[in-house]
């Protein structure tokens, strides 16, 4: 990178973040903003080094029905798409059944899951997940395996390729870059789920029932300190699935999605 | 099967009454080739040459079990297509090289080794002999996006020679290189050719080209698709000097008159009748 990259991309948002922030506690400091209004940048700071340990354990634990719930959708929606691949009429039916869950909002699915099992379950916040992060990965895994150059597939018919070399030679390689935008769409997705998962009861456990529970108390300060750290949870998420993804595409050329 | 098993006599492609019609039997069908009659002799180089829509890559594509011919037969080292096809009878290219851009050059190379379940030395060993071929042992741990346009299509080139055919089908392999890569890359399939002594069916629209590489250019009309002449050349052994031979400009005129038709057609009717044909 060079100097002039290092600037562009790590210094202009820093220094806009920053600035931003002092704009904000000036901004409730001289206008006299009551603090259940909108907290300080300072007072959510000190809530959060006050509750260090616990916005830690909190965000463990959002983050592990996240990542367990992300990691189910994906391998379903892998399991899916190379099913569908193979038998098209089961494609024709399990797609609109992907766009319906796609549609459905989480908000009306966790109360009834929260229901189903028992209150002191993870499961059902990553039954919650594992639906949501289906359907990005699902829909680009469709795609990248749908898509083969004409080229190669002459070239493999022209091997007297069977249908499972090509899938496994050809359609399966050229469809990763498809699956890790795909996961990386849900990566942040999962994050989100699960933390609104919690807002529905169960289990006290998480981030998302760390703010209800604060915002309850009227403690908006504390509340704020957990947001923080759900956009935390949220951009390592994210951070991970682009570094996957980088790995797992390195050494091609632009044709990544 | 013995009697599938290719003998000497047999020749590399011998096609008989060939015709092909896409959308035969519907309102759009349109015939694509009609009347072929071709043999090609083992180790012969024959190349194809016509202006757009004279069936050239069709008739390729047909050897190579790629479409079938709506009638007449084709018939590789004795057999049908179709079981050369299954046999690997054959190596082939096309204008795009069509490497698989996340395997390196040696994995692209022992693709073809590897569906065939070769065991991994003896594929190691054979991708070694091939990329020394090609000029390109140094570059088997590359990725095809790190090579140039030409040294992908050598990649394609000794991707095609892997399973030691002995008859190589060559769709324009050099149609997207500039004119210096093309005329090295020429001399180099010959080489090559020399070496395994392999027949080759070479679809081109570049005179010179065709005449530089080839034993017999096969020049073919379009509407409907057919063979209207073939022109011997002997230009004997080919080296750099070749190219302003004078026999080689007379075997250049000699395949641009059949691809006019007459010797005395004007040169607007010509240019008319040969569009799509490369008459440098």
């Amino acid at each position: 990178m060079s100097a002039l990259v290092v600037v562009r991309r790590v210094v202009t948002p820093v220094v806009f973040g920053v600035l931003f922030l002092l704009a904000w506690q000036l901004f409730v400091d001289v206008r006299k903003i009551p603090r259940y209004l909108l907290p300080s940048p300072s007072a959510i700071g000190e809530q959060v080094s006050e509750n260090a340990a616990d916005i830690v354990g909190s965000a463990w634990a959002s983050g592990r029905n996240a990542l367990i719930g992300l990691l189910l959708g994906v391998v379903a929606a892998l399991l899916a798409a190379v099913i569908g691949m193979w038998i098209p009429l089961l494609q024709r039916l399990l797609a609109p059944l992907a766009s319906a869950v796609a549609a459905m909002p989480i908000v009306a699915l966790a109360p009834v899951l929260s229901i189903m099992f028992s209150a002191t379950s993870d499961l059902p916040r990553r039954i919650i997940v594992a639906i949501v992060a289906f359907f990005p990965v699902f829909v680009t895994t469709i795609r990248g395996l749908s898509r083969i150059d004409p080229v190669h597939a002459e070239l493999m018919h022209s091997y007297a390729a069977g249908s499972w070399a090509t899938t496994r030679v050809v359609r399966l390689p050229g469809a990763v870059p498809y699956v890790f935008n795909g996961i990386r769409v849900a990566a942040s997705l999962a994050v989100i789920s699960a933390v609104v998962a919690e807002y529905f009861g169960g289990l006290q456990s998480g981030v998302g029932s760390r703010i209800t529970s604060a915002a309850s108390n009227t403690a908006y300060a504390r509340a704020w300190a957990y947001v923080v750290a759900a956009i935390v949870l949220g951009l390592v998420f994210y951070l991970a699935a682009l570094g996957v993804e980088r790995l797992a595409t390195r050494g091609r050329t632009a044709e990544n999605p | 099967m013995s009697s599938l098993a290719p003998s000497p006599e047999d020749p590399a492609v011998s096609m008989t009454r060939v015709e092909k019609v896409f959308d035969s039997g519907r309102s759009g069908a349109v015939t694509a080739l009609t009347g072929v009659d071709l043999a090609v002799a083992p180790g012969e180089f024959v190349s194809l040459i016509g202006p757009s829509g004279c069936g050239k890559s069709t008739l390729l594509r047909l050897v190579a079990d790629l479409e079938t011919a709506t009638a007449g037969t084709v018939a590789v080292f004795g057999k049908s297509a179709h079981q050369a096809r299954l046999d690997q009878d054959y190596g082939i290219a096309f204008q795009s090289a069509g490497l698989l851009p996340w395997r390196t050059v040696r994995a692209n190379v022992e693709l073809p080794l590897e569906l065939r379940k070769v065991p991994r030395g003896r594929r190691r060993e054979r991708s070694d002999e091939l990329l020394a071929m090609v000029g390109l042992a140094d570059f088997s741990a590359a990725r095809p996006h790190q090579l140039s346009g030409g040294m992908q299509q050598r990649v394609a080139i000794a991707r095609a020679l892997a399973e030691q055919p002995r008859l190589l089908l060559m769709d324009e392999p050099f149609g997207a290189l500039d004119e210096m890569t093309r005329e090295r890359m020429q001399s180099e399939l010959l080489a090559i050719c020399e070496r395994t002594g392999c027949a080759v069916i070479f679809v081109t629209h570049s005179i010179p080209e065709a005449v530089y590489l080839s034993d017999r250019v096969v020049v073919m009309s379009p509407r409907p698709g057919r063979i209207t002449e073939i022109v011997p050349v002997s230009l004997g052994e080919r080296d750099e000097d070749t190219r302003e031979d004078a026999a080689f400009f007379s075997a250049v005129t000699a395949v641009r008159e059949a691809l006019r038709g007459h010797p005395d057609h004007s040169a607007h009717h010509a240019s008319s009748t040969v569009r799509g044909v490369d008459l440098r």
